[in-house]
């Protein structure tokens, strides 16, 4: 067998597997477990996209949380049902055409492809004139166009209703389709970033000048992976959106960027398995880290739970790996096939380097 | 709009931007001589109004003493944010230094909820900060008189120390090239160092007039001011003092007079900032008095 | 590289052991959750409601149907994922057989979409918005709706006030504020009144001297500020600095203590809706929590506090009444309240939300005076 269609045989069996365990874990977990696992899911897709734009492509954005909305907003508008629609608007009436027609569930997959169509149109707009600047000026720029979105969609009460947001919208988005996406995710970004489109992408991030002098079109590529990255980020603020049946402009507050910053700085700025375990990661650490702030009763000893320990730890963690493991848990290195077959497989796969460039094996 | 309104109009930006003005020329310190954008800047500001609050409210120290005392303790705390977070990632790529900026002045904002809660304290401030004056249909608080007057006095204090001490020559040759200035003997830690205890200093002052005026303090009091003085200082070309000071009015006046055109649409104001903000770093990324800079191969 | 797998299985293992080895308790206490707002950016509001639940404990037995009662507490951080993960987790792994809180209505609404479909009910101390409990059976408030409340102010401002010409400044970032701007503005203008400025400002202003200069110019007969007192405060202080001298009409967003230091001497004759007040009748229970406030915290009461009181008091009434803890019967007997004494006066419960009397007051000389009360 030859070494490609031998991982893409081991590609098969793990999704297998992998569906077999979320089909075991649905029929067998309780709901609030779920739950969790199907935000984790949601950030990995999130924090991938951001990851392309921040890890591999290098340039620091600040503004996911804006295309998030974005495609947050546009599932909102498309998925909620008729009469919620009149309702939800009683300050002002919804304009057209959304007062016109709504979808049905079997549409789901579809709204979320035009909320990450949002996203990406989106980042179009945001990236072609911004796309220009360099390091911190591009970060203050997206953070600037995210924060006119916040803005606007507090403003346009006819589109958005403003702060009140929009409620009952309905919760298609279980767990498979949340597993889809994620998979999809993965599956593209990795792809991306494996092509020449990626290569050139990293080049830019290494050495802009370089990149350059080496006939890279610069702009096309840092186009390219703010506009896919848009696009994912519409995907997760869609899938949140249907998860919790509900958005308003403070759903996608900064708060949301410095989550996934972390989030891609712990798993390495450039690695997308890293992305993956730690978005997930951070879902469950989330839920798990609350006994931090809350009291604990251990018999005659009573201590009174800090609230916000849990924001200071992550705002900490970050400094800390910043100065001590920039690189994070995967640098960025990837986990691959290559580096599971010459750990457990064959002798004769020892040495085999597949992924050129900078995606190394352990 | 007749011409009483607009004067007062007028007034009211002049005294929001003077405060913008200070909290801006912080940044554009950091900025001109690091390339360095300190997002933990506006938490600085905060962290200085706590002090102020705690010296003055709580232990009761007298004002001037309670002043100077909290602008001390506030340059030292920016130097020891420099020492700690920001030394270290000093040649590392310019993302992560960015990444921890980012993470510096999230910390600040939780510890302050964490240590003094979320609810917002009021401030008191002195009276001949609090005094009513009258011109014509016009009113001005003293702070609004203040405010310039004090900016002004720190501005000249800063373009002293920048263009006529040892220092001040020192902090200018880092920011011209970090690496010769080290070969020639230079202390160059030691002087980012001076930057910060200098930009956190100005941050401390912007943070207990801003409590004069709006005597509500609490631990995300920084966020808002803290992007329009950045913003501010873009405009005015970051990098530069004078430009700073101008920007701070600009975008103090463009705030006040976006309500004064049409209070209907007053919710757009944040949005008007940040496209302006926008729209310089697209068309004039040095601003109005900044030099142009070459990106270092 | 042997390193890192090696800790990277011992974390996965370690994850894993704490995300489903969580052994819960035998129910032996009755379980009340509370889904508040302890951090982020209403952080206040949450701690305000803590405050008040758990000094309901220094009055009222913690014990129904011969079992001790238990409060579990779980941060939102003030953000609509958190709070339907918090439900979901007070539902699935707490326990609980009802929820208090969270705070605000955004909130409210993502997480009352849970407990809707887990049947558990859950109360909103201060969740005004009418979307909050639209199409819901289990979700409940004990405060007003915004549309209500702006209505008996716009009403009072017309009809008490005799104003004729009004301005409204309110908070677009925040639904409560929008939605009492909006009905008061309609409401108003119902009446025969006329809106001369309509304006805004946005959570996290602290300079409202653009607006309030237009407002002046505008000259109205009253000013509405329907927003919570950390906005009110300062724009007190401006428009007192710039020369307004026309009354000023807030609502219940106002009842904090705070207020009064971050409004100084400018808060004289502010007026605003409120839940209660000593010469509008106080119950028993409403004087045992106000003595018990002061003899803990000093200072004034506040009605986000005592509004998460009244939900602990409505939540052991219906239990009593239900005569067991299954969810369901507990929602049965909320909708059923009638004539319950709680802290801020004398409640029912119609369409899952208190019935009960606005009381109109002003604030003079450091204190709350009495205006007037508007009853349902």
């Amino acid at each position: 067998m030859s070494d490609k269609s031998r991982k893409t045989f081991l590609m098969i069996i793990f999704l297998c597997v992998l569906f077999i365990l979320v089909w075991v874990s649905d029929k067998f977990l309780d709901e609030y477990t779920m739950r969790v696992i199907r935000t984790g899911l949601i950030y990995i897709i999130a924090a991938i996209s951001y990851n392309l734009i921040n890890g591999i492509a290098g340039q620091f954005s600040l503004g996911p949380n804006g295309f998030m909305a974005l495609g947050g907003y546009m599932v909102a508008l498309l998925m909620l049902p008729l009469e919620q629609k009149k309702f939800v608007w009683f300050l002002k009436p919804l304009i057209w055409p959304f007062n016109s027609f709504s979808f049905t569930k079997a549409f789901f997959p579809l709204a979320i492809f035009f909320g990450g169509m949002a996203g990406a149109l989106g980042a179009l707009v945001v990236g072609f004139p911004t796309l220009r600047l360099r390091g911190d000026y591009l970060a203050i720029a997206t953070f600037g166009f995210s924060q006119i979105i916040i803005v606007l969609a507090n403003n346009l009460i006819s589109v958005t209703n403003g702060a009140l947001g929009i409620k009952g919208v309905p919760e298609y988005a279980n767990i498979y389709w949340c597993l889809a996406w994620a998979i999809i995710t993965v599956l593209f970004t990795t792809n991306l970033a494996n092509s020449s489109y990626g290569r050139a992408m990293k080049s830019i991030r290494d050495d802009e000048i370089a990149a350059e002098s080496m006939g890279i079109s610069i702009f096309k590529h840092k186009l390219l992976a703010f506009v896919v990255s848009g696009f994912f980020a519409g995907v997760s603020g869609g899938l949140m959106t249907s998860l919790i049946t509900t958005i308003s402009p403070s759903l996608f507050s900064f708060t949301m960027t410095f989550n996934l910053l972390i989030i891609i700085v712990l798993g390495g700025l450039g690695s997308i398995t890293g992305s993956v375990i730690t978005a997930f990661a951070f879902a469950i650490l989330s839920e798990l880290l609350r006994f931090v702030e809350s009291p604990i009763n251990l018999g005659p000893i009573y201590i009174p739970g800090i609230a916000g320990m849990r924001m200071l730890v992550f705002s900490f963690l970050l400094v800390v790996l910043m100065i001590f493991y920039r690189r994070g848990i995967f640098g960025e290195k990837e986990l691959s096939w290559d580096w599971v077959l010459s750990r457990f497989g064959s002798k004769n796969h020892q040495g085999v380097k597949v992924c050129p460039g900078k995606t190394e094996h352990f | 709009m007749n011409a009483s309104v607009f004067f007062q109009q007028l007034i009211n930006g002049m005294s929001l931007g003077s405060l913008y003005a200070l909290l801006a020329i912080g940044y554009t310190m950091v900025y001109g001589i690091l390339r360095f954008i300190n997002f933990a800047h506006s938490d600085i500001f905060m962290v200085g109004a706590y002090f102020a609050f705690f010296s003055i409210v709580i232990f009761r120290i007298p004002w001037p003493i309670a002043a100077i005392l909290s602008i001390g303790l506030t340059a030292l705390v920016g130097m020891a944010i420099d020492r700690v977070a920001y030394r270290p990632v000093r040649d590392a790529p310019r993302i992560s230094a960015l990444i921890t900026a980012v993470g510096v002045s999230s910390f600040l904002e939780n510890l302050g909820l964490v240590t003094v809660g979320a609810r917002p304290k009021a401030f008191e401030s002195p009276s001949f900060m609090s005094k009513l004056f009258h011109i014509g249909d016009a009113a001005i608080t003293g702070v609004a008189i203040w405010v310039p007057v004090i900016t002004l006095g720190f501005l000249i204090v800063m373009m002293y120390i920048v263009y006529k001490t040892k220092v001040g020559m020192a902090m200018r040759a880092v920011s011209t090239d970090i690496d010769a200035t080290r070969l020639m003997g230079v202390d160059v830690d030691k002087v980012i160092s001076y930057t910060f205890a200098l930009g956190s200093a100005l941050a401390a002052v912007g943070g207990i007039l801003w409590a004069c005026k709006y005597p509500k303090i609490s631990p995300l009091m920084g966020v808002y001011p803290g992007w329009k003085a950045f913003t501010a200082a873009v405009v005015g070309g970051i990098g530069s003092i004078p430009g700073a000071m101008i920007g701070g009015f600009i975008i103090g006046l463009i705030e006040v007079m976006t309500v004064a055109i049409s209070p209907g649409l007053s919710g757009y104001r944040d949005g008007v900032i940040f496209l302006v903000l926008v729209i310089f770093l697209l068309l004039r990324p040095t601003g109005i008095l900044g030099e142009t800079l070459k990106e270092k191969v | 590289m042997r390193r890192s797998v090696i800790s990277f299985t011992v974390f996965t293992v370690l994850l894993s052991f704490m995300l489903f080895g969580v052994t819960t308790y035998s129910a032996d206490p009755i379980r009340i959750g509370f889904n508040l707002e302890i951090t982020g950016a209403v952080a206040g509001y949450g701690q305000m409601g803590w405050e008040g639940a758990q000094l309901v404990r220094e009055f009222v037995p913690m014990e129904v149907l011969g079992r001790p009662v238990e409060f579990v507490l779980v941060d939102n951080k003030s953000d609509k994922v958190e709070a339907s993960n918090a439900t979901s987790r007070l539902i699935e792994k707490e326990k609980v057989v009802a929820i208090i809180g969270p705070m605000t209505s955004g909130a409210m609404i993502a997480a009352g979409d849970i407990a809707e479909k887990k049947q558990v009910p859950i109360l909103g101390p201060s969740t005004t918005s009418p979307l909050a409990t639209q199409g819901k059976e289990y979700v409940f408030r004990v405060c007003y709706t915004d549309p209500f409340q702006a209505e008996i102010g716009a009403k009072y401002a017309y009809e008490d006030l005799g104003a004729r010409k009004a301005a409204v400044l309110f908070d677009i970032a925040n639904d409560y504020c929008v939605t009492l701007g909006q009905y008061f503005k309609d409401s108003f203008e119902k009446q025969g009144g006329d809106i001369v400025v309509f304006t805004q400002c946005s959570a996290g202003d602290q300079d409202f001297s653009a607006q309030l200069t237009a407002i002046k110019n505008a000259n109205p007969d009253v000013i509405y500020l329907p927003n919570y007192y950390e906005e009110v405060g300062l724009i007190l202080r401006q428009a007192k600095d710039l020369g307004l001298t026309q009354p000023i009409l807030s609502a219940d967003g106002v009842d904090v203590d705070e207020i009064w230091g971050l409004a100084g001497s400018s808060i004289e004759g502010l007026m605003h809706t409120a839940h209660w007040h000593e010469k509008a009748g106080m119950t028993d229970v409403g004087k045992k929590y106000i003595s018990a406030y002061k003899e803990k915290h000093g200072g004034e009461v506040n009605s986000f506090g005592a509004l998460a009181a009244d939900c602990v008091l409505l939540v052991l009434d219906a239990i009593e009444r239900a005569g067991s803890t299954d969810p369901v019967k507990i929602q049965a007997a909320l909708q059923a309240t009638k004539d319950l004494d709680v802290v801020t006066g004398n409640i029912s419960i119609a369409d899952n939300t208190a019935v009960k009397s606005v009381v109109i007051r002003e604030a003079k000389d450091g204190n709350w005076e009495f205006k007037s009360i508007v009853n349902p």
